[in-house]
């Protein structure tokens, strides 16, 4: 505030907040015109057909499934892109995911992700076919590809993204995605520049249902590489040692938070996941006492998870934890502080220590 | 005190620190087993927390007093005995050698300290020398290029495992104070033992011990300062302990502070938190701001010390007065707060409560301390 | 080895709160902190300089004036002086602005080998702008680098996070890698750094004149995506509390889940 009017100042994020909050209604946010874009020319919701060893990411049936959605709305057509070394058996399984078409780059060089080797593929086919929409995984590779392509074709790219929908009046891309560690969330629109791009949150959309037998339209991309024009070299891809943690796919998920002491507070929750043949999880909280791997953390900086149940075990409920949990189906929350957060979004709430209580459940779960 | 920048970010680093390195888990092993984590020391040092104040040419920080307080509040603030390491080094260590050292003293001695590779103790106190510290019986008799020292120290803050002591020792027996001479005493010669650690009520893990000495020869070049001089740099020096002392009690009361809070806000009676009732929201109140009021003190003290203020060593003594007194009304009325819970060991307040009562008791008890303000008053 | 930081100055979101009447964020009295994956960039960085002398470490961020204090603590940490792109033109830049902005700062002050940026802001999560930086200077770059392997004269090979393991990848030099806090542990600030860095000045602030960029490329202007509104979650409503002895409140929520058909 300068003299009693309001300055925006260089630390504006765009937010948009401001302008709920000025008492008078004095901020307005306009839109000004700087794109020479002719976003007509721009058809078709892509998704990008992650796969790693050959196997489908399930964030991208995920994302066919939304596609199809927002596809229906606008009134066009569902693509997958897909890149890779002889994976052609994806190509059928895209298909039969719901997939109108698939642009598929097949080259050696393809064999494994590097950012400069799927940057080219996927540039040259959006500059090529002109897509409204790209979506992809918000994985770790998705997150590297996407900034990457966006800056390439000149346009913007939401990250993350928890709800997309399609804008009525115009078939706009309404993207929403968490922000301020979740306290926040932000409506983002790419109005002038296409394609439309996103990364989504894995486990977030339904996952598409498998047609058995489907096809769609095969459309080759060409691609070759010239020598060292692949600047990175993946010497080697390590799989992470021992069970693959995926809380995505989880059923049921027993979470533990600073209330469980330790390490070894572990134990009676696995023993209890392992009774419901659930997994355990952890609050970040936990991961970064070091009490815990990083791959079990739950919420804004870990998974984001919809399991049918999730039984929060001595966890507070930081903004933060419930980012990545409250779509949960049923949420049961364990916790001796009664006023702890987690019971605001719990369906059934238990005051006590979890050391007791837990393996009262497990017996109540053995009599029955 | 509103602070610049540069205050602000010694307290973040200290803040950073104290929280990150020493996690409660951690403190509640030091008060069960009273042994200190090597590993915590090993990290002070790598930081440069033992020599806050000496200069940097030495090794140091090239901190002044106002710094030095602050990081000691911070670490109080987690833990009182870890600020106890600290303050060691810094004050009552390396006081002496920076108000008197030679610069091969400073070399041999204080450059050591400011690296974290040798540690100091103080030793001024005796059997029969606390609060009346002219009393001093230890003895130092000259023998060619040595001195021959004999008496013993008490209640020494890290004697068994100091690599070295400034012991006060009396070189002229006729003229009471000012026959008092200062000797840096290597804690390997022969002749030096030490008593059983102390059993204290807190600050368990910084040992406690006797220091014996028994025909200890120390060189003539380990003299500190002028013969006779001793006790002159021995009260300036506890300028800075005070200091320290004011900055542990301030730190120990914020937390007392911040775990009382805390509880009022989650225990509920009468279907209410308790925070909701005036007779405990007003004691958080008065703990707030006798708090701040300590910490105010302290800082202005801090500044005048390094004015060389006339002032500065009442105002000191006036600063570690309060604060160590508030510090213990603060943790009493925190404890009450907890009830039943404050008296068991599952809570923190408990350790914090027994941390408390040393403040007004070591460096100087609170008499001591109205003895010194009003000295000054009344000279 | 000349190495650039980028680094950028967050609300900590742990402290920000919502207004329980308003539903509202509070942001009044959130500080300000150095982004921690920012940190571990810092930290990448430094651990360089102690192993290859004469390497230089210099910080550069794009943010209000304020966000000098956040300099001044990576210079404290070890760094050798820091750049702070400021400007009412960079306000409400997205992320493809805000490359833009700090792509040209690194041009601007020239001859890196290396650089490194933390792989996400804590207040935006969207870790794009270190890859975006990279891809306008036309630098190869490596996100969610979790271990560097092994630094050479014309390349350096790191580990790359991935959700289910890891890939171990060469790239040549001058690279952008952005890093998570797997890769190390910040180291403190230095209490006579501090001293040093408050007495003296070690931060340039330069505008959009200084990096010889147009009001039109920068700020809201330059920006693809707009917010085209904000909201604050809506809380799930409270359920149902249990009541009991520890044995009844097990026994009842296990038939409340069975009579629900969860279990």
């Amino acid at each position: 505030m300068e003299n009693k009017i309001a300055v925006i100042g260089p630390g504006c994020t765009n937010c948009g907040v401001c302008v709920d909050s000025c008492p008078f209604d004095a901020i307005e946010k306009t839109a000004t015109s700087m794109s020479n874009v002719d976003i007509s020319l721009y058809h078709g919701v892509w998704v990008f057909a992650e796969q790693r060893r050959g196997e489908l990411m399930g964030v991208s049936i995920e994302l066919l499934g939304e596609g199809k959605k927002l596809a229906n709305e606008i009134g066009t057509e569902v693509c997958a892109v897909l890149c890779g070394d002889n994976v052609d058996n994806l190509v059928d399984e895209l298909f039969e995911y719901g997939a109108d078409k698939v642009y598929y780059a097949n080259s050696p060089d393809l064999s494994t992700y590097t950012s400069d080797g799927y940057t080219k593929a996927l540039y040259l086919a959006i500059l090529k076919y002109k897509p409204e929409i790209v979506l992809m995984g918000a994985t770790h590779i998705g997150r590297d590809l996407g900034p990457s392509i966006a800056v390439k074709c000149g346009t913007g790219l939401t990250a993350d993204c928890t709800a997309l929908d399609i804008d009525p009046t115009d078939k706009k891309l309404m993207q929403t995605r968490p922000a301020f560690g979740g306290n926040l969330m932000a409506t983002i629109v790419c109005p002038e520049h296409r394609p439309q791009m996103s990364t989504v949150r894995p486990g977030v959309m339904e996952k598409a249902v498998r047609v058995p037998g489907r096809r769609g339209e095969l459309v080759e991309l060409d691609v070759k590489f010239k020598s060292g024009e692949i600047r990175q070299s993946v010497l080697a891809v390590v799989q992470a040692a021992g069970e693959l943690v995926s809380l995505t796919d989880a059923e049921i998920i027993v979470s533990g938070g600073r209330g469980v002491g330790g390490p070894e507070g572990f134990e009676i929750l696995k023993q209890l996941a392992d009774k419901l043949g659930g997994t355990i999880a952890a609050s970040r909280a936990c991961v970064d006492s070091g009490w815990i791997d990083h791959s079990y953390q739950v919420g804004q900086t870990g998974t984001t998870v919809k399991p049918k149940l999730y039984i929060a075990c001595g966890i507070s409920g930081a903004i933060q934890h419930l980012a990545g949990m409250q779509n949960s189906g049923y949420i049961v929350a364990i916790n001796k502080n009664e006023n702890a957060p987690i019971f605001e979004v719990a369906d059934y709430g238990i005051v006590g220590d979890l050391f007791k209580v837990i393996p009262e459940i497990i017996e109540a779960l053995d009599k029955q | 005190m509103i602070f610049s920048e540069k205050y602000e970010l010694i307290r973040k680093f200290a803040r950073d620190f104290a929280e990150n390195e020493i996690p409660s888990e951690v403190q509640d092993t030091i008060d069960q087993t009273g042994e200190y984590p090597q590993e915590i020391l090993d990290k002070m040092k790598k930081n440069g927390l033992f020599g806050i104040k000496a200069p940097k040419e030495l090794g140091g920080q090239g901190g002044d007093t106002l710094a030095y307080v602050i990081v000691i509040e911070e670490i109080s603030r987690v833990s009182m005995v870890s600020s106890i390491y600290v303050s060691g080094a810094n004050s009552l260590g390396s006081g002496p050698l920076m108000l008197a050292g030679t610069q091969e003293q400073l070399e041999k001695y204080l450059a050591p300290v400011a690296r974290g590779e040798k540690y100091p103790s103080f030793g001024l106190t005796e059997p029969g020398a606390g609060s009346d510290a002219g009393a001093v019986a230890t003895t130092a008799v000259r023998d060619g290029d040595y001195y021959i020292l004999n008496g013993r120290k008490t209640f020494i803050t890290a004697a068994p495992i100091s690599d070295f002591c400034i012991v006060f020792a009396k070189t002229d027996l006729t003229k009471g104070t000012r026959g008092i001479s200062t000797f840096i005493v290597d804690m390997k010669l022969p002749g030096i033992s030490f008593g059983s650690h102390e059993k204290k009520m807190g600050i368990i893990g910084c040992p406690t011990s006797d220091i014996v000495l028994e025909d200890v020869r120390v060189h003539k070049s380990d003299l500190l300062g002028e013969e006779g001089r001793g006790f002159t740099n021995a009260m300036k020096t506890l300028d800075y302990g005070r200091l320290g002392v004011a900055a542990q009690s301030v730190g120990l009361a914020q937390a007392c502070l911040e775990e009382a809070i805390k509880y009022a806000k989650e225990r509920k009676q009468f279907g209410r938190r308790i925070a909701d009732f005036q007779a405990i929201s007003f004691m958080l109140a008065d703990m707030a701001t006798e708090v701040e009021a300590a910490r105010e003190l302290l800082y202005n003290a801090a500044v005048l010390k390094d004015r060389d203020d006339k002032n500065a060593s009442m105002k000191v003594s006036m600063a570690k007065y309060y604060a160590s007194e508030m510090c213990n009304r603060v943790a009493y009325k925190a404890l009450q707060i907890h009830g039943g819970y404050g008296y068991i060991k599952d809570y923190r307040i408990e350790r914090l409560y027994r941390d408390a009562r040393i403040n007004s008791i070591f460096e100087g008890t609170s008499q001591v301390q109205q003895m010194v303000i009003s000295g000054a008053l009344l000279k | 080895m000349k190495i650039i930081v980028c680094a950028k100055q967050v609300p900590d979101t742990n402290e920000v709160r919502i207004d329980p009447v308003k539903g509202t964020l509070i942001r009044e009295g959130v500080p300000s902190i150095l982004n921690p994956d920012d940190a571990n960039a810092v930290e990448a960085a430094l651990a360089i300089k102690d192993q290859i002398p004469g390497s230089t470490v210099s910080v550069v961020s794009m943010g209000p004036a304020q966000a000098s204090y956040m300099l001044k603590e990576c210079i404290a940490m070890g760094a050798d002086d820091a750049y702070l792109l400021s400007s009412r033109a960079f306000g409400g830049a997205d992320t493809c602005a805000t490359s833009t902005t700090i792509a040209a700062g690194i041009n601007k002050i020239g001859g890196y080998d290396l650089i490194f940026a933390g792989r996400q802001a804590i207040d935006g999560d969207t870790a794009q702008v270190g890859p975006q930086v990279a891809q306008r200077l036309g630098l190869p770059f490596v996100t969610y680098v979790q271990k560097i392997r092994e630094l050479k004269e014309k390349s350096i090979i790191v580990e790359r996070s991935l959700e289910d393991g890891y890939e171990v990848i060469e790239v040549p030099l001058p690279c952008v890698l952005t890093v998570i806090k797997e890769l190390n542990e910040p180291r403190y600030m230095n209490i006579s750094r501090i001293i040093d860095v408050c007495e003296n000045n070690y931060i340039t602030t330069w505008d959009e004149n200084d990096v010889d960029l147009s009001p039109e490329e920068c700020g809201l202007n330059a920006s693809p995506t707009q917010v085209f509104r904000s909201f604050t979650p809506t809380p799930k409503g409270k359920g149902e509390m249990l009541d009991g002895t520890v044995t009844e409140m097990a026994n009842l929520l296990v038939n409340k889940l069975r009579e629900k058909h969860v279990l």
